[in-house]
């Protein structure tokens, strides 16, 4: 006697803990198997495109804070590079490292949300108090730089809306010193556990020609093998002047290229961001911050695509000029919206319940997949 | 690593039959101009030349060049009659180091550009995005839906210069 079996669709989200916004998964189900998964985005669409070309320069900068708004302060980098290079304008040696200071730091806080959410949705939920709790520090220090947690509207084209808080550099250095320990209780706590690992070594193993074909950049490709960052590759600010270290999956509980690899990279990646801005801060020129502002942006008829390395991997800016004060015409190539493809490739095969382990190291966030 | 020229040479001798354009006079950025139905040909060959090895799509954006005819319709609104939509692809050697920019244009009553998702599949879902605000509608592409607005919306594409918002959507006033 046979059984009958069919299959059977499954909806995941548009609310679900997990998905970390509206996302909404088709999974297509055999039995415990999943055959195909089909992700709907576009929930959070709000016409940031369409916006730019209402809005002169300067204003699209808030707008930007608000698609990765775990990174909102490499969304503003990224698109300040690419106005001043419409503009073919150079900005003070202070403005570039204050800039990078700002953008490491918001890559640990970018990265501290990744991996406590993360170890939350698969069922530790300790390490997310953990990570908050230090991510809180940083968060701290954007609020004394420019009055803001979150969106912080603070690097404009040509320069920065505030100069340092006097305690800055103090502050900072003091919580370099107080984060380096917690690093290491956080490896104890979660990367090294013995359960977190069975969770997600060999887990949606993404093999790195894949990766490339499917566009995948940041700690997923890193995770993968390839030594690729866009800090080192395609150097922009003063990144060519630091010296740090690309951690790359290896492999270590699994297979290369598997969900632990791309969790571990993240946290690796931490300690290089650290070392940055040590340097950074050493470094740290005198000099006036608004100096090289701008007080109207008409950008001579042009087009240039720029690109930086967001925490979530490269974020890309189009833009064209007609040489009017708004843009013609501006484009994201956001990072989670090219990664989020690769979800069907890897949940296939893999059980229902590692679809929360796949979706949460590729780490997206919504914001920025439907702008 | 190969300038721009360099490539252009290369696609010159392999596609004679093709009409190709190298656009230099824009600043910051040159282009090579590519018909729309060879689009996927020469990115074929882009991608698999030993000397070209462009494995990475970095991005690839719709544009509305706007330049049609002004008309007002029979509701006074202005709409654009004629002209082009363009695509542009950016793409990237990770192996080599080199990257460049194409460009094709459409016209814009009938919008058609060959796709390159089975080339490169990051391309798969930057072509929905593009049909999805322009319309161009990617011929052989896989699974051509609309990806950020509602499956159902009739009232044409957003990012075209001259859309114009619907009254009513299922029911609710848009301009509010």
């Amino acid at each position: 006697m046979s059984i009958r079996t069919e299959e059977m669709v499954l909806n995941m989200g548009p609310q679900h803990p997990s998905t970390h916004g509206v996302l909404r998964l088709e999974l297509t189900l055999e039995g415990e198997i999943i055959t195909k998964v089909v992700p709907h985005i576009g929930y959070l669409h709000r016409c940031f495109e369409k916006h730019c070309e209402a809005m002169t320069y300067q204003q699209v900068v808030p707008y930007t804070d608000r698609m990765d708004y775990l990174a909102a302060m490499g969304n503003e980098l990224g698109y300040a590079i690419a106005v001043e290079k419409l503009l073919n304008i150079q900005v003070p040696e202070r403005v570039e490292y204050i800039r990078v200071i700002m953008a490491e730091l918001q890559r640990i806080a970018s990265h501290l949300v990744a991996i406590g959410t993360y170890g939350a949705d698969i069922g530790a939920f300790t390490p997310f108090l953990y990570c908050f709790r230090d991510r809180e520090k940083i968060l701290h220090l954007f609020e004394i730089t420019c009055g803001a947690r979150l969106l912080y509207n603070y690097i404009w084209p040509g320069g920065l809306s505030h100069d340092l808080h006097p305690d800055f550099v103090r502050l900072t250095r003091e919580f370099i010193k107080e984060f380096r320990p917690n690093l290491v209780e956080l490896n104890n706590l979660l990367t090294f556990n013995r359960i977190f690992i069975d969770r997600t070594a060999n887990v949606g193993i993404l093999p790195v020609e894949t990766a490339i074909n499917f566009g995948i950049t940041g700690p997923m490709l890193r995770g993968s093998g390839m030594k690729w960052d866009l800090r080192r590759d395609d150097p922009y600010s003063v990144y060519h002047k630091f010296d740090f270290d690309i951690p790359v999956g290896e492999g270590k509980m699994g297979t290369v290229g598997d969900s632990w690899d791309r969790y571990y990279v993240r946290v690796r990646e931490m300690e290089e961001s650290l070392k940055i801005i040590e340097q950074a801060l050493d470094q740290l020129p005198e000099g006036d911050v608004t100096s090289a502002i701008p007080k109207r942006i008409k950008p001579p008829v042009g087009q240039v695509y720029t690109r930086i390395e967001n925490p979530r991997g490269e974020l890309g800016y189009f833009i064209i000029s007609d040489g009017s004060t708004s843009p013609f015409r501006v484009k994201v190539r956001a990072p989670s919206f090219v990664n989020l493809q690769i979800m069907d490739e890897l949940c296939r095969g893999h059980m229902v319940a590692d679809v929360v382990a796949i979706l949460g190291s590729v780490d997206i966030v919504l914001g920025e997949v439907d702008r | 690593m190969k300038t721009i020229e360099e490539i252009f040479q290369i696609l010159k001798d392999n596609f004679p039959n093709s009409e190709l354009t190298l656009k230099t006079d824009i600043p910051t950025e040159s282009f090579i101009i590519i018909p729309p139905f060879d689009v996927d040909k020469i990115s074929l060959f882009l991608r698999d030349n030993s000397d070209l090895q462009f494995d990475l799509l970095m991005c690839l954006s719709g544009v509305d060049d706007f330049n049609g005819q002004k008309v007002k319709d029979e509701n006074g609104n202005e709409i654009m009659q004629g002209g082009t939509l363009s695509v542009y692809y950016h793409l990237e050697s990770t192996t080599l180091r080199h990257k460049l920019v194409l460009k094709t244009s459409t016209s814009r009553d009938n919008p058609e550009v060959v796709s390159v998702a089975e080339i490169w599949n990051s391309a798969n879902w930057h072509e929905r995005e593009a049909y999805d605000m322009f319309g161009i509608k990617f011929i052989n592409h896989p699974d051509l839906r609309r990806i950020l607005m509602p499956y159902d919306w009739e009232f044409g594409y957003p990012l075209r210069k001259d859309y114009q918002n619907p009254e009513f959507y299922q029911g609710m006033k848009v301009p509010y």
